[in-house]
């Protein structure tokens, strides 16, 4: 089958603790796919290796870009994994607090851009357009988000909710085929939640953008998801439909202990 | 009503009775004793005691006035963005305030030498200087947010670069102009390159090191640099191989300095609203999210020293042309610590404060001369009060704002 990411026996250690033990995942283009398991689990760690924050112990990733030929990305610069075409967002919201929200998209679109320092001073017709845009593109971005009433405004005086759409925001300014959500229901109303629901199922249905996705609310996963893997002490579990996790007797165990009295 | 007015304005009254005795008990040593050495006896000046007791009663006063007052502006005067704005800043972000301004500034700035001394000159040649080198420090310190405590050796790499170009080769103003530009770019980005990896408080101290061991080896090595008796006999920029006495020279001198202060403000402006300048910032703001943006963090910490240190070479050759003599004596820590209270003091990231805070700044000692013994004194005070007023600086620096005009279809 052709997978968008995959994940080969992947390892991370910290020191004696081994956080992620050989983890296998197919993410495959056109799905959502979520990554579940209680905290402490290895989730974020797993994110972090994808996206090159950490470099894996052992292991393999590799991406596929639609209609591109298969790449190897293991311990890849940050930067680098995003312009590959991997973006992601943080469980703690990492926006750019003293920027405007604008800006903030802006910056998504410097992988794609190339003004350099010369360009920047002469302000030359390329440098221009580029620039012309690079802000017509952001704002695109932030219409489609719901984001425009709030341009101008320095990126911390935003709500919380509104946050963390502007990291989504941000992210997809980097043109990615695969976004990872780390966590982006965290601390949001219901109304919220019911909002970045409609939101995710546009990247993928509208924006044609791959999405996987660590998340704690279950009724979001499992009314989302095309695929769910579990995780648990940085073991994969199991993985299935949504219909087949929730009846997996380990993922079950994982979540609410073992049954002593049984 | 009047009863809590009463206990609000009585616990004033103490607070300032306990401000005032403090200020008495420490500025003891230095106001009431005096030592007179020609005599030897002990004067104990009594007077001066009560003096300060009044005087900081009086100002502990206006203290809590001015900082009460500041709370209630604040709340009152957020616009419809969430943001508050000075006059200084709608000066330089509205253009109908800020060509007729612009204009004003000119015009003063050009008549300027010709109606004041030599010596005032000479020492708003300094202070334009000190602009530049806060505009070119604040590409580091302000936009990309890497605290750099050694900003003096790429000023001293330019002023050494025309003074030994000088002295071996002959070598002219204006040749030895963009080559220490260069040279203090090149130090610039080797020493980015072994600190990539740090942050905050690790990379002060590295970048402090660099610029002691920058002094430390032009003060030791005597077949390079002279050593601490340094090169003299450097010569002033010429112009077309005219003669200048001492007056028109610092004039030439003083209108150079302009003409830099514009191309670096222009220079700056432009890239504070540019790609490059908007991943400094990103940088500043949050180093992972900003890889996570596909910024290559390696080459946007070389692009800040290396533009950053530029500067410091362009002034560090004009410095050397001005005082026709270079030592070591001149790069010490503190010049580096001083063009640091320029940026933080003026405001980081904003072109405007930062012109302001290095005016101030150095002219300030200079017109503080009438007090003499207490010059430093009062400077330091005017420092501390700012930084309590005002921590973001003089002015903060504003973002640029976008509008749209869509047609919703």
């Amino acid at each position: 089958m052709n997978t968008i990411l995959e994940a080969r026996k992947l390892s991370m250690n910290f020191g004696g603790l081994r956080a992620l033990d050989r983890v296998d995942i197919d993410v495959l283009p056109g799905q959502i796919t979520a990554l579940i398991g209680p905290n402490g689990a290895g989730k974020t760690t797993f994110f972090n290796c994808i996206t090159g924050i950490y470099s894996p112990t052992e292991g393999d990733i590799f991406i596929t870009p639609p209609g591109g030929r298969q790449k190897r990305i293991t311990g890849f610069n940050i930067h680098r994994v995003t312009e590959s075409g991997v973006a992601r967002t943080f469980q703690n919201i990492r926006i750019f607090p003293d920027m405007t929200v604008l800006e903030n998209v802006m910056i998504g679109r410097h992988c794609r851009t190339n003004t350099g320092v010369l360009g920047a001073i002469l302000r030359d017709k390329g440098t221009m357009e580029e620039e012309k845009a690079i802000v017509a593109r952001s704002y695109e971005i932030l219409k489609k988000i719901g984001l425009t009433e709030h341009v101008n405004l320095l990126a911390r005086n935003l709500p919380y909710g509104a946050q963390r759409r502007l990291e989504i925001a941000r992210a997809l300014a980097t043109d990615p085929f695969l976004l990872l959500l780390d966590e982006p229901a965290a601390g949001m109303s219901s109304q919220e939640t019911k909002d970045l629901e409609a939101l995710i199922i546009s990247i993928r249905d509208e924006w044609e953008i791959s999405v996987f996705l660590i998340e704690h609310d279950m009724r979001l996963v499992m009314g989302l998801s095309d695929s769910v893997y579990v995780m648990d002490y940085g073991e994969m579990i199991a993985r299935g439909t949504p219909q087949e996790i929730r009846q997996n007797p380990e993922v079950i165990t994982a979540y609410l202990g073992e049954d002593v009295s049984a | 009503m009047s009863n809590l007015y009463n206990t609000k304005y009585m616990e004033g009254m103490k607070q300032s009775v306990v401000v005032s005795l403090w200020f008495m008990f420490l500025t003891f040593p230095i106001m009431v004793i005096r030592v007179n050495t020609i005599e030897n006896i002990i004067e104990w000046r009594w007077m001066n005691m009560i003096y300060v007791g009044a005087g900081s009663f009086i100002l502990s006063f206006i203290w809590r006035y001015l900082s009460g007052k500041d709370i209630s502006k604040r709340k009152e005067s957020i616009d419809a963005r969430g943001e508050r704005r000075s006059i200084l800043q709608r000066l330089v972000s509205e253009k109908k305030l800020s060509l007729p301004a612009l204009a004003i500034v000119f015009g003063i700035a050009i008549i300027f030498p010709f109606v004041s001394s030599t010596y005032q000159t000479n020492i708003m040649t300094t202070a334009l200087m000190y602009v530049v080198l806060g505009l070119g420090l604040n590409i580091v310190v302000g936009q990309a947010g890497l605290l750099n405590l050694g900003y003096v050796a790429f000023y001293a790499a330019g002023a050494y670069t025309y003074a030994l170009l000088y002295h071996h080769f002959g070598v002219g103003f204006w040749v030895a102009l963009p080559l220490g530009a260069l040279a203090a770019t090149i130090l610039g980005v080797l020493l980015a390159l072994p600190i990539l990896r740090l942050q905050g408080d690790y990379l002060a101290i590295v970048t402090l090191g660099f610029g002691e061991i920058t002094r430390l080896v032009l003060e030791n090595w005597n077949e390079f640099s002279f050593g601490p008796s340094g090169i003299s006999g450097i010569p002033r920029p010429g112009l077309f191989g005219m003669e200048m006495g001492m007056h028109d020279a610092t004039v030439y001198l003083y209108f150079l300095m302009i003409m830099l202060c514009i191309i670096t403000i222009f220079v700056v402006n432009r890239l504070q609203d540019s790609r490059i300048g908007r991943a400094l910032l990103a940088l500043r703001e949050d180093e992972i999210a900003c890889q996570a943006m596909g910024i290559d963090k390696t080459r946007v910490k070389l692009t800040a020293f290396a533009l950053g240190s530029t500067w410091a070479g362009l002034v560090g050759v004009i410095f050397a042309a001005k005082t026709t003599f270079v030592n070591p004596a001149s790069f010490t820590f503190l010049e580096s610590a001083m063009i640091l209270s320029i940026v933080v003091l003026g405001g980081t990231g904003s072109i405007i404060g930062i012109i302001i805070g290095a005016l101030l700044l150095i002219l300030l000692p200079e017109y503080l001369r009438a007090f003499s013994d207490y010059r430093m004194l009062l400077f330091g005070l005017i420092m501390v009060i700012m930084m309590i007023f005002r921590p973001q600086g003089i002015v903060t620096g504003v973002r640029r704002t976008y509008e749209f005009h869509t047609e919703e279809k």
